[in-house]
C-alpha cells in the first residue's frame, strides 16, 4: 500500500481523529467496520468496479491536449472525469457509498450539496439502488443552483433548504449532522468530500482513488513513465486526494489548486491551507478559515464546489510534511483557463477544474518545456454556463459576435 | 478523598440536592444572548428561581448538537458581537452572584483557538466550575483532561442511548463533576414526550460510576423535570429556558425555572433510586 495513513482511529499526524458527538461514535465505529469489511470482500469491491465501469463509463479517458500545451510550454495530460455520467468525479464515491448503505441494510440515505453535485450524484446513485434520499442544500444555493434543484427531484430526492447560518455549504452539513444523529440506525449519510470524522476521508479516498490509480496506469501506457507533475483543485479535497493516493509514494510532484476568489490578500477567499489556522470543523482538527475566536469565516469563490472553509485532513496533513503544494488561483484566473481551455480544445470545464488548469499553466512554466504535467479534469462546465454568461458577457443581447 | 475531587463542584451541589431528597436542577442559558446584559440578568433570574448549576452555551457558528431555539439565539449573540472574552466576563459576573456552579458548554473549536491551557487558566481565574464538552470525546481529549486537572475544573462529557458499555466505562472514567446523559438521539429541542430511552441509559452509567447522572435533552416542564428526576440525580433543561427569556424576559425565565425546580422536588425519592 502507497498510503498508510490514517491511523486505527484516523489521525493523519495531527490532523483529522473524531470531533463528533458520542451519539455519532458508535455508529462510526459500525460505518468503519462495514466499510472495512466491504473492502475486504471480492463480491463487494467486484460490484462496485462493474458499477464504475458499466454505470458510469469508468476508466475515463486519459487525453493529451496537444493544443493547449503548445500555449502552456509543456506537456499537458487531462484526466477526464468531466465524461463521467452525472458529470464529475463525484459519482465515485457516491455510488461507492450507497452500495456500502445497501451492504449495511439501511433503506435511508441523506447528502449535503452545494452547487448540487455531490446531491445529483448521491440523487443519482439512490435511484439506481433504490434508496430513500434526502439532500440538504443552502437555501442561498437552491436559489443559485435551481436546475440541480430539479435533477434532484425528478430523480426521486427531497431536496430540504436550510435557512439557518449562512444558509451555504457548511449550514447544510450541520443540518444532515443533526438529521443523522436522531436517524443513524436507518440512515447512511453520504458526505460528499474526503474530510468529516473518521472513517470519512478514508473510506471517500478508497472510493475516489480510481482517478489516480488509473492515470498512472494511462500515463504508464502513454508515455512509458509517470508524470513529472499531478495537478487538481481543492475545495474539501475529494477529487485532489482521488488523483494524488495513487502517486504518494512516487518521484511525482503534487500540487492542490486553492480557490483565491478575489485574491487571497483580499481576505475574500476559500484558501484554507494557505491561510494556514489549524482548527476543528465538522468533525476533524484540519486548516479551515476561523476568527480570533475559533467561529467560522464565510469562505468566498467563483466556483461553488470549492466554496468551503475547511479542507480534508490528509490533504493537511500532506501540506504539512512538503508531499504536497497547495497554492491559490483567483476567480479570474480560473475563468481565464475556463475560456483558454473552451477555445484551444473544444472542451468547456467545471469552473472547479478551470482552477487545476490555471494552476498547471504557472506550473508549466517553473517546470519548463520537457515535463509532462497530468490535471484532474475533475468535471464538466454544463452547470457554470450561467456565471460564464455573466462573467464574460455571453449573454442575449450583449452576444455581439466577433 | 478522591471521591470529592471526582465529584468537583458540580457534583457536590448535585449531591447536597439528592441528600435533601430531591432531584437537581441544571438550568442552560447563552451568554449574549438577547444581548449581553440580558443573559446575565437571564442567569440570574435561572439561579434566583432555583436553579442548582448553571450551564452557559458559549456561543458558536456551526452547532450541530442544537436545534432551532438555540441556533437562533447563538446566531442573535455571535450577530450582536459576542466574543470569547465576553463569555468570560459574563462567567465572572454571573459566579460573584452566588455560590451556585457555573459550567460553560462550548463546541470544541473555540477554545482550541483560545488556547486549550490558557483558556482553562483564565476560565478558573473568573470562577467557572467547569466544561460541558458536546464535540469532544475523551478519545481526542487528552489537553483538555490535563489543563482540567491542573486548574481543578469538572469535565462534563457527554453520554448517549448509542454508547456502548465499554465507551460508557472509559467515558465516566474521564468525567469530573457528573456525566450528562443526552436522553434522546438528537438534537436540543422541547419535545412533548419524555424519552424512553433516558431510563435504562442511567442505569447503564450508574453501573459505571458512582458519578452523578445529569439528563437532558427535551425537558420543558415541571412534570417532565418530575418524572427524570425519579430516575436521574439532575434534570438538564436548555432550549425551553431560551425560549421562556426569548418570550418573557428574565421574569419568564424565573417563572419557568421555579416550576422546574418545583418538579423536582415533587417525586418522593427513595434513596435506592440513586
Amino acid at each position: 500500500m502507497s498510503t498508510v495513513l490514517p491511523d486505527q482511529f484516523g489521525h493523519f499526524g495531527r490532523f483529522g481523529g473524531r470531533f463528533m458527538p458520542e451519539a455519532l461514535i458508535a455508529p462510526l465505529d459500525e460505518l468503519t467496520q462495514a466499510w472495512r469489511d466491504a473492502m475486504a470482500d471480492p463480491e463487494f469491491t467486484g460490484e462496485f468496479e462493474r458499477m464504475l465501469r458499466e454505470y458510469i463509463g469508468a476508466p475515463s479517458l486519459l487525453y493529451d491536449a496537444t493544443r493547449l500545451s503548445d500555449i502552456a510550454g509543456a506537456r499537458i495530460l487531462l484526466k477526464r472525469e468531466d465524461l463521467n455520467h452525472t458529470g464529475a468525479h463525484k459519482i465515485r464515491n457516491a455510488i461507492g457509498q450507497a452500495l456500502l448503505t445497501k451492504r449495511m441494510g439501511k433503506p435511508r440515505v441523506i447528502a449535503e450539496t452545494g452547487a448540487g453535485q455531490h446531491g445529483v450524484a448521491t440523487a443519482t446513485a439512490c435511484a439506481y439502488l433504490g434508496l430513500e434520499c434526502v439532500v440538504y442544500m443552502g437555501e442561498v444555493d437552491t436559489e443559485r443552483q435551481a436546475l440541480n434543484v430539479a435533477r434532484m427531484r425528478l430523480l426521486g430526492a427531497e431536496v430540504i433548504s436550510v435557512k439557518t447560518g449562512s444558509r451555504t455549504l457548511k449550514d447544510a452539513i450541520n443540518e444532515a449532522l443533526r438529521d443523522w444523529v436522531a436517524s443513524v440506525d436507518k440512515t447512511h449519510y453520504i458526505l460528499g468530500t474526503a474530510a468529516g470524522s473518521h472513517p470519512f476521508p478514508a473510506m471517500v479516498r478508497d472510493f475516489v482513488r480510481g482517478i489516480g490509480d488509473e492515470a498512472r496506469e494511462q500515463s504508464l501506457a502513454l508515455l512509458g513513465k509517470l508524470p513529472d507533475a499531478a495537478v487538481a483543485s481543492v475545495g474539501g479535497g475529494s477529487n485532489a486526494i482521488g488523483l494524488f493516493t495513487a502517486f504518494i509514494g512516487d518521484d511525482v510532484k503534487l500540487y492542490g489548486i486553492e480557490p483565491g476568489g478575489d485574491g487571497f490578500e483580499t481576505g475574500r477567499h476559500a484558501a484554507t491551507i494557505t491561510a494556514g489556522q489549524v482548527g476543528v470543523l465538522h468533525g476533524a482538527r484540519s486548516f479551515l478559515l476561523q476568527d480570533e475566536d475559533g467561529q467560522t469565516i464565510e469562505s468566498h469563490s467563483i466556483s461553488a464546489g470549492l466554496d468551503y472553509p475547511g479542507v480534508g485532513p490528509e490533504h493537511a496533513w500532506l501540506a504539512d510534511t512538503g508531499r504536497a503544494t497547495y497554492r491559490p488561483i483567483t476567480d479570474a484566473e480560473a475563468m481565464e483557463a475556463f475560456r483558454l481551455l473552451s477555445k484551444t480544445e473544444g472542451i468547456i470545464p467545471a469552473i472547479e477544474s478551470a482552477h487545476a488548469v490555471a494552476g498547471a499553466l504557472d506550473i508549466a512554466k517553473e517546470l519548463g518545456p520537457e515535463a509532462t504535467i497530468l490535471v484532474n479534469l475533475s468535471g464538466r462546465g454544463d452547470k457554470d454556463m450561467d456565471t460564464a454568461a455573466t462573467w464574460f458577457g455571453l449573454g442575449g443581447k450583449e452576444a455581439t459576435g466577433e | 478523598m478522591s471521591d470529592v475531587v471526582a465529584l468537583g463542584k458540580a457534583g457536590v451541589a448535585i449531591r447536597k440536592a439528592n441528600d435533601a431528597g430531591r432531584g437537581a436542577l441544571i438550568g442552560y442559558l447563552p451568554a449574549g444572548f438577547p444581548t449581553y446584559d440580558g443573559a446575565v440578568d437571564g442567569v440570574k433570574a435561572m439561579i434566583d428561581g432555583g436553579a442548582d448549576v448553571i450551564e452557559l452555551g458559549l456561543p458558536y457558528s456551526d452547532p450541530v448538537m442544537d436545534g432551532v431555539t438555540i441556533q437562533r439565539a447563538t446566531e442573535v449573540a455571535l450577530a450582536g458581537g459576542l466574543r470569547t472574552r465576553d463569555v468570560l466576563s459574563t462567567v465572572e459576573k454571573v459566579a460573584a452572584y452566588s455560590d451556585v456552579p457555573v459550567l460553560v458548554m462550548t463546541y470544541w473549536n473555540p477554545v482550541e483557538r483560545y488556547g486549550v491551557d490558557r483558556f482553562a487558566a483564565d476560565f478558573a481565574a473568573a470562577g467557572g466550575a467547569g466544561l460541558i464538552t458536546p464535540d469532544l470525546i475523551p478519545d481526542e481529549g487528552a489537553e483538555w483532561i490535563a489543563a482540567a486537572d491542573k486548574h481543578e475544573l469538572d469535565k462534563v462529557f457527554l453520554v448517549s442511548p448509542s454508547s456502548t458499555d465499554e465507551r460508557i466505562a472509559m467515558t465516566t472514567a474521564n468525567c469530573r463533576g457528573f456525566v450528562y446523559a443526552t436522553a434522546v438521539m438528537g438534537v436540543t429541542g422541547a419535545r412533548d414526550k419524555p424519552s424512553d430511552l433516558a431510563a435504562p441509559l442511567v442505569a447503564r452509567v450508574k453501573s459505571a460510576t458512582g458519578l452523578p447522572v445529569g439528563v437532558g435533552l427535551g425537558i420543558s416542564n415541571g412534570d417532565q423535570a418530575a418524572g427524570v428526576a425519579a430516575f436521574a440525580d439532575a434534570a438538564i433543561v436548555g432550549a425551553a429556558l431560551v425560549k421562556a427569556l426569548q418570550d418573557g424576559g428574565p421574569a419568564g425565565v424565573r417563572k419557568l425555572t421555579e416550576g422546574l425546580a418545583e418538579g423536582v422536588r415533587r417525586e418522593p425519592r427513595a434513596p435506592a433510586e440513586r
